[in-house]
C-alpha cells in the first residue's frame, strides 16, 4: 500500500499536466491523419506518375 | 527549328540536368502522396473523393513542376496544390463533407475500464461539421504537424489568424465531446454513446 501511492501520485499529476496542454482527444487528430498515411497505396498512383513521365519522354 | 540551332553539348547538358531534376521531383512527389491522401481525407471525409482530389492535385503539380524549388517542401508545395483544387471544387459544389461510415473503426481514446472508448469515425466526424477554414487550419498544425508559420503560408493568410482559427477548431471539438454532442454513428448504440461522453464529460473537464 505505502509502496503504491506515491506512484499513483505522481502518474495522476503527469497526466494532469499533460492534459492541461492539450486534452486527450487531440492526439486522436494526429493519428486520424497518421491512419491514412499508414494506409496501402492505391496502384492507381504510380500509375499516373508513370503515365505523366512516359508522356514527356516518349 | 530554334532547337536545332543551339550547339549540341550545350543541349544535351541541359536534357541531363531537366531529367535529373525530373527524376527527383517525381521521387519526392511519389513520396507526399500519402500525406495528400491523408490531408483530402481530413478535408472532404470521403475516401474515394479524397483520391480523386489527390490524382488531381498530382497532375496539377506535374504540369507545375519548374515552379518547385528543389530543397524546400513538396509536402507543403503540394498541400497548396491541393487546398486549391478542394476550394475551387467546394464552389461547384462537388464536394459535401460526409463522413464514410464503412471506413473501418479505430479506437482513438480508450479511459480506462471503459468498454466503448472514442473512435476514430468520432473524431473525424466532429471534425467534418467544423467550418472548412477551422477545419483545415486544425489538421495542417494539430494533425499534419505544420507550424502555425507554415500552416499560414500554406493558406495564404497571416499566422494570428491560423492560431485564432486552430484555437477555434480545437474549442469547438472539446464542447461538441464535453456536452456530448459529437455527431453520432447512424448505427451507434445510443447508452454506450452516452456512457463514453460521460466518462470523456469527466476526463476533458478534469484538464481545463
Amino acid at each position: 500500500m505505502s509502496k503504491d501511492k506515491p506512484m499513483k501520485t505522481l502518474g495522476a499529476r503527469r497526466r494532469t499536466s499533460a492534459r492541461a496542454k492539450s486534452p486527450e482527444w487531440a492526439d486522436g487528430l494526429r493519428r486520424l491523419y497518421d491512419s491514412v498515411v499508414e494506409e496501402p497505396l492505391p496502384d492507381s498512383f504510380a500509375q499516373l506518375l508513370d503515365k505523366l513521365d512516359g508522356d514527356e519522354h516518349g | 527549328m530554334a532547337e536545332a540551332a543551339r550547339p549540341q553539348a550545350e543541349t544535351k547538358g541541359e536534357t541531363t540536368a531537366a531529367s535529373r531534376n525530373a527524376i527527383a521531383f517525381k521521387r519526392e512527389l511519389t513520396g507526399v502522396i500519402p500525406h495528400l491522401r491523408a490531408f483530402a481525407r481530413g478535408l472532404c471525409g470521403r475516401p474515394d473523393l479524397a483520391d480523386d482530389l489527390v490524382q488531381e492535385t498530382l497532375l496539377k503539380a506535374w504540369a507545375a513542376q519548374e515552379r518547385f524549388e528543389p530543397g524546400t517542401s513538396m509536402r507543403a508545395w503540394t498541400f497548396v496544390i491541393l487546398r486549391n483544387a478542394y476550394l475551387t471544387d467546394m464552389r461547384r459544389n462537388r464536394f459535401r463533407a460526409e463522413y464514410d461510415e464503412t471506413v473501418a473503426e479505430r479506437v482513438l481514446v480508450a479511459p480506462a475500464g471503459q468498454e466503448s472508448p472514442l473512435h476514430l469515425s468520432d473524431m473525424h466526424r466532429a471534425l467534418l461539421t467544423l467550418p472548412p477554414e477551422r477545419r483545415e487550419a486544425l489538421l495542417l498544425v494539430g494533425a499534419g504537424g505544420f507550424s502555425y508559420e507554415e500552416a499560414a503560408q500554406i493558406c495564404q493568410c497571416a499566422v494570428g489568424t491560423i492560431k485564432s482559427r486552430v484555437g477555434r477548431a480545437r474549442a469547438a471539438l472539446a464542447q461538441m465531446i464535453d456536452t456530448g454532442q459529437l455527431p453520432r454513428r447512424s448505427t451507434g448504440d445510443a447508452v454506450a454513446h452516452d456512457a463514453i461522453m460521460h466518462e470523456l464529460d469527466t476526463t476533458v473537464q478534469s484538464g481545463h
